[in-house]
């Protein structure tokens, strides 16, 4: 027989029900045809025999109805009414299918209805949105990736081969003017290498500078080394300091491209103005050739950069 | 513990001399009880003073030593021994090759990763007329031919941290002509067109995944490729050692490196697109990308030539790794795009010696 009292009492408030979750706030009624979702005497659908819920599937609003009558027949127990899609009219269909049911039922049934389609219209916008695409990162291929990377960097040996590729470049001559190394050592390192059409043209102007500097290379070749020196001091300088001594260095070398032109001696006694911070080293080297004047020729800084560009 | 009692009393006399052999070997006090045990089991055991040092009784392997420390020490002697046999055979096969001099087989090459690499038939030659052919006449082409400058958009995912930020901040000021815009949620699909009509060249947007960046979308514009990379080992500019200064507002040169795959070299050419084609050499800035065994590394230095043989590089800018996961033909489309590559693991990763880029 079905006397929801007894029903209750066996599975209400202080009892166990399998369908109940406790909370700390509250009591929680898992069972899926529960209407508002507590563990209450009015909407525990196990403790009343004439019930009705609003389910949904797949975008569409059902109403489940139970009646006493067919409490003998499980399988039949709930009555499925599909409910138009229109909100109005679905409201006035459930308010026809339970007419004379308790107030209590009527309303709760109506307020998760209307719940429900909220949800729907919010699920139908987001869906029009982006939608972002989680991919799940396996842990066994991300450790062997980074150790295969980690491998790779040390095969790749990075620093060595920017500075060959900078090197090469150099031999090719993509800088054009802007930088010109002492012709001695640039001779003997195209000597080395095999000849290109290309490289015969920078041969040729070699050649003419050799011609110029043919004259005057009893002076310079001593002071050459020096010069070197200096050079590699002057670009450690700049190198550690770096910023704008880069830019004076840049200068620097522009004049000193122009000078080699020119005159070669004039070169060395530039030395003087530029390794400021290491003037207490070279001070007494200095003081020898310090005699010699210098002319700057600044105005044709603007020709040197054209000429890079 | 049944070693102790029987053959010690006999023992005692005959291995006087012994524990001298063993003493610079030994690491436990010398108690007499032990080293009465270790005399024993070197009448047992192997002869380690032997010239063949290694030799051992058939029945006895090194396992069967039940004493941790004493099989740790033969252990450590038999590695010894072998590392000697290793550097006299050396040695003996310098002494050929200088004995023989010119005659000498020429010496033997190690195999390493990249010369064992599976000839891959996509390999690029440099006079193949098919490739320059596609070359000139791929997206890339109006660039090549200096027709359009590159301007650059780069922006993240949705929400980003600080270090991404960060990260697309110092990027800018990598590439010249790239302008950061925060995301707010903006659909790509729709920020793709209104970047065409600003004459954008290039959408790079950084994903990020757990306040970290991990990954990158680079498109090139006027319905150009879309390839999208996995980033890792981002190294933001306070994180380098003896880095430099900023980088200046010049343009800088690229390097790519090893691209040799017909894959590689589009890689390799959006690569180059996002820079101007006119370096400035008087900014003496380098950025590189890097192609070692499909990862591809990106680095930013500044050189300085110190004479013609030399070169002094320093590292400014961030640093980080690309993986490509895939390549689409379109701008941006991730469900109708047509994918001209895709990294499939199973099928790509089988081997360790076959590599794409």
């Amino acid at each position: 027989m079905q006397h929801d009292d007894v029903i209750w009492d066996l599975i209400g408030p202080k009892q166990f029900c399998s369908y109940k979750v406790k909370t700390k706030t509250g009591h929680f009624c898992r069972n899926e045809y529960n209407i508002t979702g507590t563990c209450n005497r009015q909407s525990c659908p196990l403790a009343n025999s004439q019930y009705a819920t609003i389910r949904e599937e797949k975008g569409q609003c059902f109403l489940y109805m139970k009646v006493i009558e067919r409490a003998a027949f499980p399988a039949r127990m709930w009555e499925k009414v599909k409910l138009s899609k229109n909100y109005e009219k679905a409201l006035q269909e459930i308010d026809e299918n339970l007419i004379y049911w308790p107030f209590y039922i009527r309303h709760k049934c109506k307020q998760r209805f209307t719940k429900i389609t909220q949800y729907l219209i919010r699920i139908r916008k987001l869906t029009l949105k982006r939608q972002r695409k989680l991919v799940p990162l396996s842990r066994k291929v991300e450790r062997r990736e980074k150790r295969r990377e980690e491998k790779a960097l040390i095969a790749a040996q990075l620093d060595n081969a920017i500075e060959k590729e900078l090197l090469e470049r150099l031999k090719q001559g993509t800088y054009g003017d802007i930088y010109n190394f002492p012709v001695h050592a640039f001779d003997k390192a195209m000597e080395k290498q095999d000849e290109d059409s290309e490289t015969e043209e920078e041969e040729d102007q070699e050649g003419e500078e050799e011609d110029e500097e043919a004259g005057k290379r009893e002076f310079v070749e001593g002071d050459e080394f020096e010069e070197s020196d200096l050079s590699d001091f002057e670009d450690m300088n700049n190198l550690q300091a770096s910023g704008d001594e880069d830019e004076e260095s840049e200068e620097e070398e522009e004049e000193e491209s122009e000078e080699e032109m020119e005159e070669e001696i004039e070169e060395e006694k530039k030395a003087p103005a530029k390794s400021k911070g290491k003037t207490p080293l070279k001070g007494p080297v200095r003081k020898k050739r310090a005699y010699v004047e210098i002319e700057y020729e600044q105005e044709t800084e603007p020709a040197s950069k054209n000429k890079a560009s | 513990m049944d070693f102790v009692e029987v053959p010690v009393s006999e023992d005692v006399p005959v291995s006087e001399d012994v524990p001298a052999k063993k003493s610079k070997v030994k690491k436990e006090k010398k108690k007499k009880l032990k080293r009465e045990i270790k005399e024993e089991k070197e009448e047992q055991g192997p002869e380690p003073e032997q010239p063949s040092g290694t030799l051992l009784p058939p029945s006895y392997s090194l396992s069967e030593i039940k004493n941790k420390q004493r099989r740790h020490l033969m252990f450590m002697k038999l590695k010894q021994e072998k590392r000697k046999l290793k550097l006299d055979l050396r040695k003996k096969r310098r002494k050929e090759r200088e004995a023989l001099g010119d005659k000498a087989p020429p010496k033997e090459v190690p195999k390493t990763i990249e010369n064992q690499r599976v000839y891959d038939e996509t390999t690029v030659d440099p006079e193949d007329e098919e490739v320059a052919y596609d070359e000139g006449t791929d997206e890339f082409s109006a660039y090549f031919n200096k027709l359009t400058n590159p301007k650059v958009l780069i922006t993240t995912s949705d929400r980003p941290r600080g270090r991404t930020v960060r990260f697309c901040e110092q990027l800018a000021s990598v590439v010249p002509n790239a302008h950061v815009y925060y995301r707010r949620g903006l659909a790509l699909k729709r920020i793709i067109p209104q970047c065409v009509s600003r004459d954008f060249t290039y959408l790079m947007v950084i994903n990020e995944d757990r306040k970290v960046p991990n990954g990158m979308v680079l498109c090139h514009l006027p319905d150009g490729p879309t390839a999208h990379f996995k980033v890792s080992s981002v190294r933001l500019r306070k994180e380098m050692k003896r880095r430099g200064k900023e980088p200046t507002e010049h343009h800088p040169e690229v390097i790519l490196n090893n691209f040799t795959t017909r894959l590689g070299h589009s890689i390799g050419r959006m690569f180059a697109a996002l820079f101007p084609q006119d370096p400035q050499f008087t900014g003496r800035q380098v950025a590189t990308f890097h192609n070692q065994r499909d990862f591809i590394f990106f680095r930013f230095h500044r050189y300085i030539f110190k004479n013609e043989k030399k070169v002094g590089i320093q590292e400014l800018g961030p640093r980080f790794t690309m993986k490509l996961r895939s390549l689409q033909k379109g701008t941006f489309d991730s469900k109708y795009g047509e994918y001209e590559w895709v990294h499939k693991r199973h099928e790509m990763d089988s081997s360790r010696r076959k590599f794409h880029l």
